[in-house]
């Protein structure tokens, strides 16, 4: 294998972003014929890597070579033109423009300077029925289609320039299984006519499904390059992770939950019976009791922080209702559901839940001061009483409540946010990925607060990707899938197989 | 099920993808609608006096907004862009202050409007460079553009000068019979072969193409390698170049250059491509629809003109209702699928 | 926190002195200031009292800008309050005494509320893109005053609505007076209440603050009634100079003067953080640039070539691009503040 040229290599390559080096003396081999995974947690630099290759990064320093050619890629285009083709997780097509002109956009036939309508459809044609797509009407707009769909149109985009690369970036994310065969059959098609394809994804059974061979990055940094077959799926998770399986092992031990079952009988704070909003989840059942914690277990994108979002009334529920303590209530509005003692911590930090140009004290006091409304300041004393209280009890670093909460690490931005909403003491908290991106230690923290919470009589609805961390502070675990509830389970001994196996079995 | 599909995340069904455009036949709908109310205020005006009902009367409409169909063809590229241009009205007027001036020094025309025409699609073009470089919001680049050249007239002339050159006025007084004792002049048919190649250039050339996937979703037509950034600057040029030729159109009919003169036409430039159909947000829209649009702007001043009470302050007013109802038509049309 | 503001308002206040520096060369007695009859008189007191209007249209803007809006409908607003109150004077039955010049100012103030109250209600309820809301307005608004005035420059005789434009009051003219109470009230406004608080939440981040339970709305419809109570004072004070309502010439271009203010003041065109401060030091660089252009003889016409020159300059210097060339050129060692496109990296 070694000894043929590869079609893309890059050497060395480092990419830095004021304060982050988000690569870091990377290389990366892709052959003919091939299709590499490239794997990483959230951060390790994988999209950063597809950037730099795609064009839309410039590298600062390295070499990128494309079959034995130095390029130096500073836009999409020049990329391209180098036969390299992307096809991304939020599909990037025009959808007010066909299907037809998506396909051949920038590169439609012409006659005379004139685009040639009827070659442009003719080469539609042949295009989508190379992907047994021969369904799609090629003069329909791009836009009414579902996503799969759009996703292959993007494929066939780059069928049609008969790239020599083809990058896919977490194509799945949004497809039904049906739709990731057809999608894989498509990419096995192509890798037989000699494309290289790379593929990325989070979800490790695709991985190993489709990929011959895959290259692991963490921090920015290479971890190295494997046969698929030759890497078990736990030292691969562990050269992703960057620890020992032990290690692993023990950090699921942290801290114990000691749990107040809820009564039997007690009114929950909240119930929903039916709830459903048309294109997002359908039908949902749930109940929180005052002191209990209500895992949401599922894959990303299965639905959860869509309920979330209904329950928090972010989005409006078009069927079902909602109990709260027992009583009737429409929740319209995030107004609405705060006026309900509901706190909602978003899983997107930073488009949903800071105001990055203002101060920590600012971001801190902001829920409190929207209920009381903008004529009732809070006075400036009562804010650097509650300000230090929540830096003193979350561990808050730097201890400054003027410094801007944009300059502050994603850990300590998140207990920023929890107190924001801490201060106006809800009677249900929803925490949607608590934790993500933050590291270790303040991920310990904010478990541990979570169970205090609880302890203290507070509901919790708790949202997380990571199993373990679920089965760690929830009493129950509700099972979300394909956006529906599934099943509910008693965390009494269950472990994350088990609930695997819920979320495996299909929908009951 | 098999192992391997059981990780597979959940289909989104059908219909959730997230849409800003109008979606099938609704595209033309804001369009058709347009074209319904002209239908139907000519109907009333002939309902209404007599004469209304007449070749001459629909043929004037043109005749008389010459200027503002060019204008408006150039303003329907960068709305559909997603862009806007508010500079369109003073580079008209300095277009006509600098053919009137050059044409008072005894300027041979065909100069002069080669070199309106280059000094219009300059300013145009330096203000889509600063637009795409410094990537600053296109209304306040253009509204700095408005204040330049209106500023520039002003340095030009306080006063308004006649254009008494001979083609010029040989322009202003020609007609083009038509059959049945009509006319049109010879700036409807500049004016109409304007519109047509602009229908041209935005459905048959990659231009064009790329023009209303840029309003369609900027960051994917990049992303598809097309090449945003110059179009998007040749938006912006050729605006400032049709603003140019609506100058030189403005001269014909007017017959002098005025440094106050086109005072507010941009805001008919744009009433007229939002009547006509085109979403303010970019990417659907069409240059026949402006068109529309402007004959329906015109139709409202005849009406004006026809009744004799109405002043000419009605004639704002009325834009100003239709430009609010045909947004919120708008809205109305694209709140469903977002 | 001392460090910032002066980093915001460093450059408008140099550029604003050079200016003054500038005239008092070219005219020793620039900035002397005289009594007369109990009045101030000078040129500086000149500039404040002409920059009056766009001082306060420009309060207004401020708010409206930071919470990412733009109301393009003031140079109208300034057109309908000076003609509903011309007229309404024009046509009482006392058109000299104080109680119809108050009742005038009244009229004009609902004038701006109504409209202000429009505008709100366009982009806070039915969710219109702030400049083409404005825009109906700035088109039909003219029209509307056209149609009070029935076209004509209606002149009115009225000692006490002379006084608004013209009056002096404890040595000071009185629009000078009133373009201060407005300034204190909208800064006590702002920062004694949560306002300016949540004005910039808004601006900044509004997905953040609908969640963080912020009535969005209600900040938005504020800004733009204020916005246009502002237009309608300097609509009172510009017909009030001249005893006179002028429909179509009366604020005409008055919003560009005060976006310019605004953006020259150190406000960002994208929302978010504000200054009132900057603003008026804005307006008054504006100002005196009109002086000067007198000042220096030059012809006042190329006074609108000058305020385009400084708009586009001013923007590109606040623009993040101009800004990391300008950063990469000044301390390469230090990193370019924010880049847009490598924002999104997801780490």
């Amino acid at each position: 294998m070694n000894e043929i040229v590869p079609v893309v290599e890059m050497t060395d390559i480092s990419i830095g972003f004021p304060g982050v080096k988000a690569l870091d003396g990377v290389g990366f081999r892709l052959y003919q014929g091939e299709v590499h995974a490239l794997m990483g947690e959230n951060g390790a630099g994988k999209s950063t890597l597809i950037k730099a290759l795609t064009g839309v990064y410039t590298i600062d320093s390295g070499t990128i070579t494309v079959l034995g050619e130095n390029k130096r890629f500073s836009a999409p285009a020049e990329s391209q033109a180098a036969g390299i083709s992307t096809v991304y997780q939020e599909v990037n097509l025009c959808p007010n423009l066909t299907v037809e002109e998506n396909i051949l956009l920038g590169r439609e036939p012409r006659r005379r300077g004139s685009i040639d309508w009827k070659g442009v459809r003719s080469r539609a044609r042949e295009v989508l029925a190379e992907l047994h797509l021969e369904h799609v009407d090629p003069g329909s707009l791009l836009s009414s289609h579902s996503i799969a769909v759009q996703q292959l149109i993007a494929i066939a985009r780059s069928v049609e320039v008969s790239a020599k690369v083809l990058i896919l970036d977490e194509p799945t994310s949004s497809l039904d299984a049906g739709e990731v065969a057809q999608l894989f059959g498509v990419i096995r098609q192509l890798r037989d006519s000699g494309v290289a394809i790379l593929f990325v994804s989070h979800f490790l059974e695709q991985v190993y499904e489709i990929s011959d061979r895959m290259t692991v990055l963490r921090n920015g940094k290479l971890v190295g390059e494997y046969l698929t077959r030759d890497l078990s799926r736990m030292s691969l998770i562990s050269k992703m992770i960057g620890k020992e399986l032990e290690a692993l092992a023990e950090l699921d031990e942290a801290p114990a939950r000691t749990r107040t079952r809820s009564e039997e009988g007690s009114t929950p704070f909240l119930e929903t019976e039916g709830i459903g909003r048309k294109g997002s989840v359908a039908n949902v059942d749930l109940s929180i009791h005052p002191g209990e914690v209500l895992g949401l277990a599922g894959l990303l994108g299965a639905g959860r922080t869509e309920i979330a979002r209904l329950l928090f009334g972010a989005d409006k529920a078009d069927a079902g209702l909602i109990r709260i303590k027992g009583n009737e209530r429409k929740i319209r509005s995030p107004r609405a559901a705060i006026d309900r003692r509901i706190a909602f911590c978003s899983e997107d930090r930073k488009k949903e839940g800071l105001i990055g140009d203002l101060s920590v004290r600012d971001n801190l006091v902001l829920a409190m001061q929207a209920s009381k409304g903008w004529a009732r300041r809070i006075p400036r004393r009562t804010q650097d009483e509650l300000v230090a209280e929540y830096i003193e009890a979350l561990d808050i670093r730097p201890a400054n409540p003027d410094a801007l909460i944009k300059n502050l690490s994603g850990g300590n931005q998140q207990k920023v946010l929890l107190a924001r909403w801490l201060v106006t003491h809800p009677e249900l908290l929803i925490l949607d990925e608590p934790t993500r991106g933050i590291d270790i230690g303040a991920k310990t923290q904010i478990q541990k607060l979570v169970n205090r919470l609880a302890a203290e009589g507070m509901s919790v609805l708790f949202i997380s990707s990571e199993l373990e961390e679920v089965l760690r502070v929830s009493d129950r675990i509700a099972v979300i899938k394909d956006r529906e509830k599934v099943a509910e389970i008693n965390n009494d001994g269950v472990c994350a197989e088990d609930v695997m196996a819920v979320i495996a079995g299909g929908t009951q | 099920m098999s192992p391997n599909s059981t990780l597979a995340p959940f289909a989104i069904r059908k219909g959730s993808a997230p849409r800003r455009q109008l979606r099938g036949n609704a595209r033309y709908a804001p369009t058709f609608a347009t074209l319904g109310l002209f239908l139907a205020m000519f109907a009333v005006g002939a309902g209404m006096y007599p004469s209304f009902l007449s070749g001459q009367v629909f043929l004037n409409l043109f005749i008389d907004n010459t200027f503002l169909i060019v204008l408006a063809v150039g303003m329907t590229f960068v709305i559909l862009t997603g862009g806007i241009d508010l500079s369109v009205g003073a580079v008209v007027a300095l277009s006509m202050m600098v053919a009137a001036t050059l044409l008072q020094q005894g300027w041979n025309p065909a100069a002069v409007i080669v070199l309106v025409l280059l000094i219009g699609s300059t300013l145009g073009l330096a203000m889509g460079l600063i637009i795409h470089h410094f990537e600053i919001q296109p209304f306040i680049v253009t509204l700095a553009g408005m204040f330049l050249a209106r500023g520039l007239c002003y340095v030009i002339s306080l006063d308004s000068i006649p254009v008494t050159e001979g083609f010029f006025t040989g322009m202003a007084q020609a007609q083009i019979p038509l059959p049945g004792d009509l006319f049109v002049s010879p700036g409807v048919i500049l004016a109409l072969a304007i519109v047509a190649a602009a229908f041209f250039v935005l459905h048959h050339t990659r231009f064009g193409r790329t023009v209303y996937a840029i309003g369609g979703n900027e960051n994917s037509a990049m992303l598809m390698g097309l090449p945003v950034r110059t179009t998007k600057v040749l938006v912006y040029a050729l605006s400032g170049f049709c603003s140019a030729v609506a100058g030189i159109l403005f001269s014909f009919y007017s017959l002098s250059g005025y440094s106050l003169a086109a005072q507010g036409m941009e805001l008919d430039a744009i009433a007229a491509v939002v009547i006509g159909g085109t979403l303010l947000t970019g990417g659907t829209g069409y240059v026949l629809g402006s068109v529309v649009g402007v004959l329906v702007l015109g139709i409202v001043q005849t009406f004006i003109a026809y009744d004799g009470t109405l002043s000419s302050w009605w004639t704002k007013i009325v834009i100003g209702a239709l430009l609010l109802a045909f947004i919120l038509l708008q809205r109305l049309f694209t709140r469903k699928t977002t | 926190m001392t460090s910032l503001l002066k980093h915001r308002l460093a450059w408008p206040v140099i550029a604003l002195a050079a200016l003054l520096l500038l005239n008092q060369l070219f005219r020793p007695d620039f900035l002397a200031l005289r009594m007369q009859d109990g009045h101030l008189y000078g040129s500086l007191i000149d500039i404040m009292r002409n920059g009056a209007p766009t001082i306060l249209i420009a309060l207004g803007m401020t708010l409206v800008i930071a919470t990412r809006g733009i109301d393009l409908s003031v140079g109208a607003v300034v057109a309908i309050a000076g003609a509903a109150s011309c007229a309404y004077i024009a046509a009482s039955p006392e058109p000299g005494s104080p109680a119809t010049a108050l009742t005038a100012v009244l009229i004009a103030v609902v004038a701006g509320l109504a409209v202000g109250a429009w505008n709100g209600f366009l982009v806070a309820t039915i969710g219109v893109q702030p400049i083409i809301a404005t825009l109906v307005l700035m088109t039909a608004g003219r029209g509307i005053a056209q149609l009070i005035t029935g076209g004509q420059i209606i002149s009115v005789t009225n000692d006490g609505y002379k006084a608004i434009g013209a009056g002096y009051l404890f040595t000071l003219p009185v629009s000078i007076l009133i373009t201060a109470a407005v300034f204190v009230l909208a800064a006590g406004l702002t920062r004694r209440t949560a306002l300016g608080t949540l004005i910039e939440a808004v601006g900044i981040n509004p997905v953040a603050s609908r969640l963080a339970g912020l009535r969005s709305r209600n900040i938005v419809w504020i800004v733009y009634v204020f916005s246009a109570v502002c237009a309608a004072f300097a609509g009172l004070m510009i017909s009030s100079n001249v005893t006179a309502a002028d429909a179509n010439n009366a604020g005409l271009y008055i919003e560009m003067d005060a976006i310019l203010a605004v953006v020259i003041g150190g406000t960002s065109l994208a929302g978010g953080r504000y200054t009132l401060t900057g603003t008026v030091v804005g307006a008054f660089i504006i100002q005196t640039l009109t002086t000067t252009v007198y000042t220096l003889g030059i012809p006042p016409e190329v006074t609108l070539v000058f305020k385009a020159l400084v708009v586009i300059t001013v923007c590109l210097l606040q623009a993040p691009k101009a800004r990391k060339l300008f950063a990469r050129v000044k301390a390469p060692a230090r990193p370019a503040a924010t880049e847009p496109a490598k924002e999104e990296v997801a780490l």
